[in-house]
């Protein structure tokens, strides 16, 4: 019953969970064809490159929640530190006239500071994560309203190549969804190759015997944390670059679409299985429906219920395969 | 486990028993819609035109949001007024857009006995029992941008009459696309008093006026006032309609939102965006090309006619009556309307050639 | 297989992960040091509930003095209105914590049930008949909930985010953007309105009899010791006969159906049914859950602690209002609150126990 044993017994798992991208592959395609069946035009050009668009924040986020969600832990606040990094950034740009290239570092770095501070109270002053992040989530919106008051950001303040960025894309790609798709690569190999990132599983599947294991899990509980946070950071940087105006509700409600794209995307929200590849899939599928929606004429209310129809969906899901998968092991296990 | 149902349900039923018999007793000749029950507060006291304005009266203006942009231009223009009229002037208000925090905020303001309070409401109805509670106690209650029930305030100033914003903004579109082809409107929630009205005067205008008979209404959707929303109801907006000429967004939000997606895509130049926009937002856009002509009135004015206007009604110069006049500072003179609303005036239209000169 | 175990015994190891267990934080020893600990924890816990009841009195003690307006009856029944569904939502969210579980969904509830009474109003219905209905209609989206975490095993964080999503999402359905607002002034005024002469609202009444009806199951009655066995100990729980999954259901329910009234009242006392109505309120209500001393994990809380949290969260709300404070820094405070809260009796029992490591140790040497 320790890690090790997660390890050899994987393969089962590998199907499970590779059978569950498919799954989500399938019902990507299924919404795609139907609505373009429907509407020729939500295939075009434009029209994609409008979904990459609104699917790259998103994306980012989740990549970051899905580190977090494996440790077992969750990190309500992404939404006010992506509020918190794209007012820094968008006023730093306007204000101080510094280079666009320095936008992405410096989101980057007040992301890190909002997840230190979240790793540090939940690891430091043990207090459960649901618990420290909800508090944060509070803290950082309060510290945006009073950085930003009644003012707002316009797109006329900010560096047109800032904004260029925001708009530009490369062989119809946007830059920014390119960037999310680099993150949520890397953070990928970092869970899947290195030691790590393995560690984060191995702390999901059963803390205690990882501890036993010899894994440092302050350390990686902070690691995970503050890549959490500096992915909202980075995302705070594409916000202001994607919509150009920025006032103290931006990413305001956020957390939820996040948690939601990774449950559907098959992080157990109970830790230790998942990857990025499912909660970047996740995060499409539910970016796909919202804009799916106008294109078919479905009345825009039921959106949210739809989301939240399929994380309860998701989650028994996945209920259902492992059970399944446990008692077919067991079986196995028999007849040896 | 198996034993436990019959009691799960035997519990269930003694749970509901109760609340059933209540109900069914109560299906006979209960209060249902419809059934008038009255109420609400009746006026009676004079007006003296004649009358000074008071000075040491105490101003609490509470805004949609505290947070927004066009409530700090409204709020700089009433602060300025309140300031002429040698008054305490006060901006407060909820950071979340909900008729819930407003409540708390009217209770706090008519216990410190505010004697004008200038309001842009969240709900209609919501924050009536409250508005009736501080004008028993003597303070006058003056909506501005967003009204509530007329019989829960004393005056209502509308930044413009709906019919005039209308009109004007079927008619910056119809000179853009020179009145044919496809157009559709980005509004606000699908509930905002002053968008829907809007849109009444431009669906009955469209069909009655024949110089529109080419233009054809095919969409209207709601962006929810949030930048993000708006922006992709833009989107789904052009894709749900290839042949679309042009866009009305009577809301600062969408408009600003829609300017944003249209310079960054494949239809700018092609699809005309028009609506109400605030200059600094737009300038921008302006400059690209992106928009021809937009139009607002000025907040800053708003919220100075709203504090006049309060004044005024506490100093006795006004009641609320239809055809009573009062000057408001540097605005210069305004009648009372029916309802007890107070109108700015005509929309100001923005374009290239004067959008430099106003920064609000 | 280390899933299987890990489904088995999820709540149990998820402590581990992230804080000392009530249960497990008397390490085992000699019968008469545990005996000791023992004590010694129900002393920490009458200190924290006591230590709150102290502070919102002496806030409202000093609030009284020195903010203008604040210590007024009229002002008092301002907080109470205010506070109203904020507390009645907790009281069944803090029979819910203490089993170790949480609801998120209790907001949109409240939305979805006075969505729903907007509808059945406009379709003609009595409101005798409505209000009854709304109720049941909370219970039964209670259930909803229950049956996922309890029938379905399914951790209930993730059910209730689900279902926050979902009745909010249906609430829209049912009603859009539009509010139906022409609520009987009879009824609307009976939630606005006080007891004869006196400044005590009417909602006071069923407010007062829901938490003596709450407090009493907790600390009087064998469910209340069966609402603490399943959080501290859920296995231990079902092995002493405890049915727990039974118990979350009912609790489910009673949360769902508290939710339903909070729906009557706030459609009512707003006079407004919206899709929108208490949105995010569920962050309060734990937020006043956690600060009134109920663990996250379960097995330990008191309701009194609860209801002073609910009174200390609203009147400090109304105190910044009327000190004209900004209400940003509202925000900031009940964050900061929420983490503190959790924060400083962990970092008091670390110190206490670095304390008394070093005095055995010390002793030992000595002897």
């Amino acid at each position: 019953m320790t890690t090790v044993d997660s390890r050899t017994g994987s393969t089962w798992l590998d199907l499970v969970l590779r059978f569950r991208a498919l799954g989500l592959i399938v019902a990507l395609v299924a919404l795609v064809g139907v609505t373009t069946a429907l509407n020729p035009r939500f295939l075009s050009g434009q029209s994609v490159r409008d979904l990459l668009f609104a699917a790259a924040v998103t994306l980012l986020l989740a990549c970051g929640m899905t580190v977090v969600v494996l440790t077992r832990g969750i990190d309500l606040s992404v939404g006010s530190v992506l509020g918190l990094s794209a007012y820094v950034t968008g006023s730093a740009l306007s204000a101080t006239g510094m280079p666009t290239v320095f936008a992405l570092p410096l989101g980057l770095a007040v992301g890190a500071a909002c997840g230190t501070l979240n790793g540090a109270i939940i690891h430091f002053g043990r207090v459960p994560p649901l618990v420290a992040t909800l508090g944060t989530l509070y803290v950082l919106r309060g510290v945006v309203y009073f950085a930003a008051g009644g003012s707002r950001i316009n797109a006329s303040d900010l560096p047109p190549g800032f904004l260029d960025f925001g708009s530009g894309d490369v062989l119809g790609v946007p830059y920014l969804f390119a960037v999310s798709v680099l993150v949520l690569a890397a953070v990928g190999v970092f869970l899947g190759r290195y030691r790590a990132g393995r560690d984060l599983y191995a702390l999901g599947s059963n803390p205690e015997a990882a501890r036993l294991a010899g894994v440092p899990a302050g350390r990686r509980l902070m690691t995970a944390y503050v890549l959490s946070g500096a992915l909202a950071g980075l995302g705070g940087v594409l916000y202001a670059a994607r919509f150009g105006t920025v006032d103290a509700s931006a990413g305001y409600g956020m957390e939820l679409d996040v948690v939601a794209a990774v449950v559907v995307g098959g992080v157990a929200i109970f830790g230790g299985s998942g990857t990025t590849l499912g909660a970047g899939l996740g995060a499409l599928l539910l970016t796909v429906i919202d804009n799916a929606l106008p294109v078919l004429r479905i009345d825009q209310f039921w959106q949210q219920a739809i989301v939240g129809a399929l994380i309860l969906a998701a989650i028994a899901l996945d209920r259902l395969v492992s059970v399944r998968a446990a008692r077919a092991l067991r079986r196995k296990g028999s007849h040896v | 486990m198996k034993g436990s149902k019959p009691m799960n349900r035997r519990r269930l039923t003694l749970l509901t028993t109760p609340v059933l018999a209540a109900a069914m007793l109560a299906a006979c000749g209960g209060t249902t819609q419809g059934e008038d029950d009255g109420g609400g507060p009746a006026g009676g006291a004079s007006a003296d035109p004649n009358a000074d304005f008071e000075t040491g009266l105490t101003y609490a203006m509470l805004p949609k949001s505290v947070n927004n942009p066009y409530f700090e231009a409204s709020s700089a223009g009433a602060e300025a007024a309140v300031n002429a009229l040698g008054g305490e002037f006060e901006y407060t208000g909820p950071s979340d857009a909900s008729a819930s925090s407003q409540v708390s905020y009217i209770d706090t303001l008519s216990q410190q006995a505010t004697d004008v309070l200038l309001l842009s409401a969240n709900d209609p109805n919501a924050l009536c029992s409250s508005l009736e509670q501080a004008r028993a106690g003597g303070t006058v209650v003056v909506t501005f941008d967003s009204d509530v029930d007329p019989a829960c305030r004393d005056l209502f100033v509308s930044q413009v009459d709906s019919a005039e914003v209308g009109l004007a903004l079927l008619e910056m579109a119809a000179e853009q696309i020179d009145a044919t082809g496809e157009i559709a409107i980005l509004s606000a929630t699908a509930n905002a008093t002053n968008q829907n009205a809007w849109i009444d005067v431009m669906e009955a205008e469209l069909e009655s006026n024949t110089s529109y008979a080419d233009m054809e209404l095919v969409d209207v959707v709601y962006g929810d006032d949030e930048d993000e929303k708006s922006f992709s109801e833009t989107q789904g907006l052009l894709q749900a309609h290839p042949d679309l000429k042009a866009i009305i967004s009577p809301t600062t939000v969408g408009i600003a939102a829609a300017a944003r997606y249209l310079s960054g895509s494949e239809y700018k130049g092609q699809v005309a965006l028009t609506g109400l926009g605030t200059p600094n937002q737009m300038r921008e856009f302006v400059q690209d090309g992106t928009v021809t002509e937009f139009a607002l009135w000025d907040p800053t004015a708003l919220g100075e006619l709203a504090a006049y206007t309060g004044a005024a009604a506490a100093s006795g110069i006004i009641t609320g009556a239809e055809g009573e006049v009062f000057t408001a500072g540097d605005l210069g003179e305004y009648t009372v309307g029916a309802d007890g609303v107070v109108t700015l005036g005509p929309p100001t239209r923005f374009n290239a050639d004067n959008i430099d000169d106003f920064d609000f | 297989m280390s899933d299987d175990a890990r489904l088995g015994e999820a709540r149990p190891s998820e402590r581990e992960s992230t804080g000392k267990p009530p249960a497990r934080a008397l390490p085992a020893g000699p019968a008469g040091d545990a005996g000791l600990r023992l004590r010694e924890a129900a002393r920490a816990l009458a200190t924290w509930d006591f230590g709150v009841v102290a502070v919102t009195v002496g806030f409202l003690v000093v609030a009284s003095m020195t903010v203008e307006h604040f210590g007024t009856a009229r002002n008092a029944g301002y907080i109470i209105l205010d506070l109203a569904p904020i507390l009645l939502l907790a009281l069944t969210m803090t029979l819910i914590v203490t089993t170790g579980e949480i609801d998120l969904s209790v907001a949109s509830t409240v939305g979805l049930t006075s969505a729903a009474m907007g509808v059945m109003w406009n379709g003609g219905m009595a409101l005798e008949t409505i209000m009854p209905v709304a109720v049941l209609l909370g219970a039964a989206l209670g259930a909803v909930n229950g049956l996922f975490v309890t029938g379905f095993g399914l951790p209930s964080l993730a059910v209730t985010i689900g279902t926050l999503a979902l009745y909010r999402g249906l609430a829209y359905v049912l009603l859009g953007d539009t509010a139906v607002a022409d609520w009987p002034r009879l009824f609307t005024g009976w939630t606005l309105g006080r007891i004869g002469d006196s400044a005590i609202p009417n909602v006071l009444v069923p407010m007062a009899v829901l938490a003596v009806i709450c407090g009493v199951l907790l600390h009087a009655t064998p469910v209340g010791r069966s609402i603490y066995a399943a959080g501290a100990n859920p296995i231990a729980a079902s092995y002493a006969g405890i049915a727990v999954g039974r118990l979350k259901f009912w609790l489910y329910v009673a949360s769902g159906a508290m939710a339903g009234l909070v729906g009557v009242l706030w459609t009512l006392r707003y006079s407004s049914a919206r899709a929108d109505n208490a949105a995010g309120l569920e962050l309060t209500v734990i937020a006043v859950v956690l600060l009134g001393g109920v663990s996250i994990f379960g097995g330990k809380g008191a309701l009194p602690g609860v209801l002073a949290a609910v009174v200390l969260l609203v009147s400090v709300q109304n105190a910044l209002r009327l000190a004209h404070v900004s209400t940003e820094a509202l925000t900031v405070v009940t964050g900061s609150l929420l983490i503190v809260a959790v924060l400083a009796p962990n970092a008091l029992g670390a110190l206490r126990t670095a304390l008394r490591r070093r005095r055995t140790t010390a002793t030992g040497r000595t002897a």
